[in-house]
């Protein structure tokens, strides 16, 4: 915890509030054909945990620490490729009609 | 160099890409390069972690060079197993993929709480409090999202309930609360390591037990529920470990998920408390009045030839095309439907399928151009003016007792009003209830037809009657 610039409890705060505001605005105004793109895309981005582990993992100093670490790598990796695929697999199908249809 | 000032410099980046990504997905024209952009950040941000390497803490630095290779190794295999099973899985069964990725995050959020709370590093009371809260939330979004992916799997079935449920619930709550606020107020963080395994434990069981019995038909809901409380984890862990990264995302999923989870809910017409603590699913079958008429089958050809000289149909598709696969095919009888001059609609339920918009992906699948496919507010005021509506694979959501039967369990949910074209076909596989247990009235009306068969036959004996038909003069 003292290796970046600390983030006091009011930043940490504002931050917080900011950041739901735009989560909150993002959401709001999405067709609900896209819901479940949009999930899955939430989803993939909160696979950024996995930044957190490897933080977590690289500062273990037992076994202990470090087989928990371990495991929040790889949760968090899988987090993150899973929500990755799933979501592109599902948006690269959407497209308008095209030539047919007058 | 300082790896700082590269890492700090990333995760800006990072959270900048998240939210420009977020945005681009936010509209079919750009949503695929939404994800590409947000993939881009994420990254950006997993190799700038791995400078880490050279800013750990002083008693860490003997493990570093051990504590990198596994951090290599379980990055691998966590990429490496998601990749290739979100490649393969269905798009059916796409909820529960979405569900159990989610989970992991989760878990993966409370392994970050359990290493600081394991090993004393989190002292100060704000620190402690928002650890705790995060490792709370995360362990109950990871054993909810298991419970949650095994109904959708398929693998567990039974929606267990036992009377007084709520109550073991609150208990567990109050446990795991109170050894959570020892840890907090008495301990200060250093708590032994027994009871902080006992306070996770808690809460893993704690997660089972909100969401075993939720029957299926909420599971999106519930998804979606955890899909933010992972988020709002992420983010509280990520204040712990002073990473603005985390923060912003976890906070950004937080607020997303939770307006989603508030959209599905309200789809249903129902309320998020109400999705978690009624009894909905099981009860369903109690209390329903007579009804009155008789289901009367047609043939899949005559209802196929019927379409064929109609000028406006209008499809509502349900899970159950899904199921059958038959997208494809329905969207080749679209294609000969409008070729002989018909206007074909889809209408789609906001919980068709089995997450919100979950239907449009199938659909798209298959080829559908999404200016074909509309929304339930949208369409509704059409199917008076159809000739023909077709309702493949759903049940629930075309249920007339919603409007009108109070007693009903679906009482008061939206549904698409199918029941007022002029013709009504519903192609099905046997007389069996929807997804919610309850009988459809719309089944037994004097203007609907069923046409009994799996979906996917059912669509080729329709395609292949305009086919003879167009051949044959």
């Amino acid at each position: 915890m003292d290796v970046t610039t600390s983030i006091t409890g009011f930043v940490a705060l504002y931050i917080f509030m900011l950041a739901a505001f735009t989560g909150y605005e993002i959401i709001g105004r999405v067709p609900a054909i896209l819901h479940t793109p949009l999930m899955s895309g939430s989803n993939f981005v909160h696979g950024i945990v996995v930044v957190g582990a490897i933080y977590a993992l690289m500062n273990a100093t037992n076994p202990l620490e470090q087989g928990i670490g371990f495991v929040g790598v790889l949760f968090g990796a899988a987090n993150a490729a899973g929500g990755y695929v799933v979501t592109e697999r599902m948006l690269e199908m959407f497209k308008p009609s095209d030539k047919k249809k007058a | 160099m300082n790896p700082n000032l590269i890492i700090d410099a990333s995760y800006f980046a990072a959270a900048f890409l998240f939210i420009y990504g977020l945005k681009r997905m936010s509209s079919p024209v750009t949503a695929r390069s939404g994800i590409q952009v947000a993939g881009l950040g994420m990254a950006v941000a997993i190799i700038a972690s791995f400078l880490y390497f050279f800013n750990v803490s002083e008693e860490a630095k003997p493990h570093v060079v051990t504590n990198a290779i596994l951090a290599a190794i379980a990055l691998l295999i966590g990429l490496g197993w998601a990749w290739s099973s979100g490649k393969k899985v269905a798009m059916t069964a796409m909820p529960q993929m979405v569900a159990i990725y989610n989970g992991l995050g989760g878990g993966a959020a409370a392994l970050i709480a359990a290493v600081e709370l394991l090993g004393g590093h989190a002292t100060g009371t704000i620190e402690l409090v928002v650890t705790i809260l995060g490792a709370l939330i995360g362990s109950i979004s990871f054993s909810g999202s298991v419970i949650a992916w095994a109904k959708l799997d398929g693998r567990i079935n039974k929606t267990w309930r036992v009377k007084g449920q709520q109550l073991i619930n609150g208990t567990v709550m109050l446990i795991t609360l109170a050894i959570g606020a020892y840890i907090i107020f008495g301990a200060h963080g250093q708590a032994p390591t027994a009871l902080v395994i006992a306070f996770f434990a808690g809460a893993l069981v704690f997660g089972v037990l909100m969401t075993m019995p939720i029957g299926g038909a909420d599971m999106p809901v519930v998804i979606s529920l955890y899909n933010a409380f992972t988020g709002l984890a992420v983010g509280m862990e990520g204040f712990v470990l002073q990473n603005p990264a985390l923060m912003i995302a976890g906070m950004v999923v937080g607020s997303a998920g939770t307006l989603l989870t508030l959209l599905m809910a309200k789809a249903m017409n129902r309320s998020v408390s109400n999705v978690i603590f009624s009894n909905f699913g099981v009860s369903g079958d109690e209390q329903q009045g007579e009804i009155k008429g008789s289901q009367k089958p047609a043939d899949a050809g005559d209802a196929a030839i019927n379409m064929r000289y109609a000028s406006k149909v209008i499809i509502a598709p349900g899970y159950g095309l899904a199921v059958a696969q038959a997208q494809h095919k329905l969207y080749e009888f679209v294609k000969l439907l409008q070729d002989a001059g018909v206007e074909v609609k889809f209408a789609i339920h906001p919980v068709a399928g089995r997450m919100p918009g979950h239907m449009n992906v199938l659909l798209a699948e298959a080829g559908v151009p999404y200016d074909l496919i509309f929304d339930m507010e949208d369409i509704n005021g059409e199917f008076k003016e159809a000739d023909v509506a077709i309702v493949i694979g759903a049940n629930d959501t075309v249920n007339p007792a919603a409007r009108t039967n109070k007693s009903s369990p679906i009482y008061g949910m939206p549904i698409l009003n199918v029941d007022q074209a002029k013709q009504v076909y519903v192609v099905k596989r046997g007389q069996g209830k929807g997804y919610s247990g309850v009988e459809n009235e719309l089944f037994f009306a004097d203007n609907t037809n069923l046409v009994y068969g799996d979906a996917q036959k059912v669509m080729v004996s329709m395609i292949q009657a305009i086919k003879s038909l167009e051949g044959g003069h």
